[in-house]
């Protein structure tokens, strides 16, 4: 079901916005200043369509998008920069547009988990390859258990 | 008539699912064998009873049967018969039924080629899964009935989510099924080796064979999910974090883990303990994603909390299966004893570090996807998780695994040689950092992750091979010679370095990403438009009618230094029934680039926006995933896996199931 859900949910989309169904970034938004317009395309990339499940204003066909797309060139034409013009959607609309959540209190344990579990898989491992080179090598198997391990390992070739 | 016995059968297979989950369990703790083995003839008449359900379900949908409300809602007359047939699962009632029926396939096949395997075993393992049917039937006759009437019926139906009318939607859940379902019986497997307090060698390789057949069809399924949602979204994405997704990667990864830690199981004897966590993690990850993408959670907390009955229901379910297995494993897994001593610089070491970063990835996929639902839950703060996140985590914990990979594969068991398994792989190591510089030097100033990952892509491809030609290469052999050691390595030595080289093939494309090209403009005909190394020439546009849809359609000529190559029509089309429009976008193949065209709105003069890509390698993304089902398959035709298969071939092909997944030969 990888990607019905998704499907359902732009159905909803387009049913509200069809038939004048917009496709994502549109020729008329592009900025002529082709560096500003690189900006704008990476800020939109990062940026949550807000109407959408997951999807940046640079992927999403929603009006919302639109505007949102419109409003990051804007504010990029009259000389903000990136972070500014990240600011200034996040006092209008909270962290929620971000696509990569800030680092704060609240998201601590997200950002944390990578490298609390490699703390948590890695401590235990190593000690135990501390303690296993202080103890002695276990017993070897007795004749009686290998030949009831290799009947078990074995039922299945037949014989050649 | 049909439709009722349909109904009934479901009923029955309930019924049938509660004897299966509960005599096994009783005859094994008597010792009376007899009884445990009725598991076998309920698991194979639970598979008859629901696949005669589905098949009711399916003549419903082929015949147009508007009496009931999954064909009013998702048929329509004229639809394609293919799209009627795939419309059966193309909703929550008829997929739910198809997450079923997988599940009774993988049971009956354990109940039919099974007789390797010890019986309490088997019959223990039928148990369990009869369990997971059980409630899942219960959910489906519940809350989700495919069969539910409506009167009076309609004359019409009100036709399939255009978006689902698609070879996409024929194959991919199908697909998806068999791996995210397929996993059950490895957690079935672990249920019961817990419950007899088993678990040996023997163990690990009974559930390899499954594990594999269940990783390559999740593998597939999750490539063709990829590769449909590219082709039919029309922004020419391909992967999107987006927690639908991350919901079948969570079980591929676990799943990835086990096979890998299985193989450790079985070879030493070591890792069982963690090896039977996997197999619970695995499928049960499998449930999280069902939970998911079936409760509405995703769509919004409140949704979810304004039609609970779903979600409530799934949600029990987990926390029963996923919360009583693990008590299960809290109470049994303390006194399965550890085995197999291994120095750290070892095949199995290696192996361990494999475990741990893919769990880890697994787990960052895990709260990235959670975290935003429990914090809005506990704190009604809203944040979101997007890819800027996953790639920033992940992407760094994903690149030790790489560079790892061919150097454990080049490790021997038990005690391995560092230097010489890193000697090993030299070539593809300095095959790869030269091409990476050469590529770097060659585009000045271009993308900076493309050339790395390139260079790594070529490590991978060649040093996943390394093992094998050190394994079958003599100075100074004949070639006769060759061929009989190639012939003479193991299989599961093939798929290994097959698989491995598979993801080699996935990174390069997803490196090449970085020189793709894209134009966004208003065109009309007569413009050309540069490529890439492409030239697109508008020749028209124009109105035409479909079986069910009108569409707007453009035609154009891709050239390359002034002869043409061929032509591309992307359309734009537009369904009556359901008022919705979706983007038919171009792809035309070139080599293993594609040239990728999509339409948005038309201008009063003639002209229409148009969303042009140019991709290079970009299909690598998805024969990468090919290539890995593959070495899964070539492995999974290793004779030392085929418990049960290799005794069928014994007994007779009396009980041949045609249903039953059969290895590649």
């Amino acid at each position: 079901m990888t990607a019905l859900r998704r499907f359902f949910v732009l159905l909803v989309l387009f049913a509200g916005l069809a038939p004048g169904l917009a496709s994502a970034v549109q020729p008329d938004e592009i900025l002529a200043d082709s560096k500003l317009e690189a900006r704008a395309r990476e800020i939109s990339v990062g940026l949550r369509c807000l109407v959408c499940q997951n999807q940046s204003i640079d992927d999403s066909n929603a009006e919302l998008a639109r505007d949102l797309r419109l409003l990051v060139r804007e504010r990029l034409k009259a000389g903000d920069s990136d972070a500014q013009v990240r600011d200034f959607l996040v006092r209008r609309y909270g962290n929620f547009i971000l696509l990569k959540p800030p680092f704060d209190w609240e998201t601590a344990l997200l950002w944390g988990t990578p490298a609390l579990l490699f703390a948590a898989g890695a401590i235990p491992l190593l000690l135990g390859l501390r303690r296993r080179r202080q103890s002695p090598p276990p017993d070897p198997l007795s004749q009686a258990e290998c030949d009831r391990l290799a009947s078990v390992l074995n039922a299945d070739i037949p014989s050649e | 008539m049909i439709v009722e016995t349909g109904h009934y059968a479901l009923a029955l297979a309930l019924a049938v699912t509660l004897l299966q989950s509960v005599l096994p369990i009783w005859g094994t703790r008597r010792g009376d064998l007899g009884l445990a083995s009725m598991a076998m003839p309920a698991a194979i008449t639970q598979f008859a009873l629901v696949a005669y359900a589905f098949a009711a379900l399916t003549y419903a949908h082929v015949v147009s049967d508007f009496s009931l409300v999954t064909v009013v809602e998702n048929s329509l007359t004229t639809k394609p018969l293919v799209y009627k047939i795939a419309g059966v699962w193309g909703n929550h009632e008829g997929s739910m039924l198809l997450w079923v029926l997988i599940l009774a396939i993988f049971g009956a096949a354990v109940a039919s080629f099974g007789r390797g395997m010890a019986d309490e075993l088997r019959a223990n393992t039928l148990a369990v899964q009869g369990w997971i049917a059980f409630a899942f039937l219960l959910f489906i006759l519940l809350t989700s009935d495919p069969f539910a009437r409506r009167f009076p019926a309609p004359f019409e139906g009100q036709d399939l989510n255009p978006l689902l009318q698609d070879p996409g939607l024929a194959i991919h859940p199908p697909l998806l099924y068999l791996g995210y379902v397929g996993f059950s019986i490895v957690f079935s497997f672990a249920a019961a080796a817990l419950i007899s307090g088993r678990v040996d060698a023997a163990w690990a390789r009974y559930i390899r064979p499954w594990a594999l057949i269940a990783w390559s069809f999740l593998t597939l399924g999750i490539a063709m999910g990829s590769y449909w949602a590219y082709y039919t979204l029309g922004w020419g994405g391909f992967w999107f974090w987006d927690p639908v997704e991350n919901a079948s990667l969570m079980p591929w990864l676990a799943g990835t883990a086990l096979l890998h830690s299985a193989a450790v199981m079985e070879k030493r004897d070591a890792l069982k303990i963690w090896t039977i966590f996997l197999a619970i993690l695995t499928f049960s990850l499998s449930l999280l994603g069902t939970f998911l993408v079936r409760s509405g959670v995703l769509t919004s907390v409140h949704s979810f909390a304004s039609d609970p009955s779903r979600g409530l229901f799934i949600l029990a379910i987990l926390i029963l299966f996923i919360g009583g297995s693990l008590v299960l494993y809290a109470w049994r897994a303390p006194a399965l004893r550890p085995g197999g001593l291994f120095a750290p610089v070892s095949r199995e070491g290696a192996l361990v570090i494999n475990n741990l970063m893919l769990t880890i990835c697994c787990a960052i996929v895990l709260t990235g996807t959670l975290y935003p639902l429990v914090l809005e839950t506990l704190t009604g703060d809203k944040i979101s998780v997007g890819a800027p996140f996953f790639n920033l985590t992940f992407g760094p914990l994903v690149i030790p695994i790489l560079l790892l990979m061919p150097i454990g594969q080049s490790l021997a068991w038990k005690r391995g040689d560092f230097l010489g398994a890193a000697q090993r792989v030299m070539v593809a190591a300095v095959a790869g950092v030269a091409l990476s510089l050469v590529l770097a030097a060659a585009q000045r100033g271009g993308p900076v992750l493309a050339p790395i990952g390139v260079g790594l892509a070529v490590y991978l491809i060649l040093g996943s091979s390394s093992e094998l030609v050190s394994r079958i290469w003599g100075k100074g052999q004949a070639w006769r010679t060759t061929l009989a050691r190639a012939t003479g390595l193991p299989r599961s030595a093939w798929g290994t370095a097959i698989a491995h080289a598979g993801l080699g093939v996935t990174l390069l494309g997803l490196a090449a990403t970085g020189w793709g090209v894209e134009r966004i403009a208003a065109v009309k005909p007569g413009q050309t438009v540069d490529l890439g190394p492409y030239q697109v020439t508008i020749v028209k546009l124009e109105e035409r009618q479909g079986p069910n849809y009108s569409e707007i359609g453009v035609r154009a000529i891709i050239s390359q230094d002034g002869s043409t190559v061929t032509t591309i029509e992307p359309a734009k089309r537009t369904f009556p029934v359901r008022q919705t429009t979706i983007t038919e976008a171009g792809i035309v193949t070139l080599g293993f680039g594609q040239v990728y065209i999509s339409l948005g709105d038309q201008h009063p003069g003639g002209s229409i926006d148009a969303r042009m890509f140019w991709k290079p390698l970009v299909t690598t993304i998805w024969i990468g995933a090919i290539v890995m089902a593959i070495g899964g398959i070539v492995s999974l035709s290793d004779r030392r896996l085929r418990i049960g298969f290799a005794r069928r071939a014994i007994h007779g092909r009396l009980s041949g199931d045609p249903v039953a997944p059969q290895p590649a030969e």
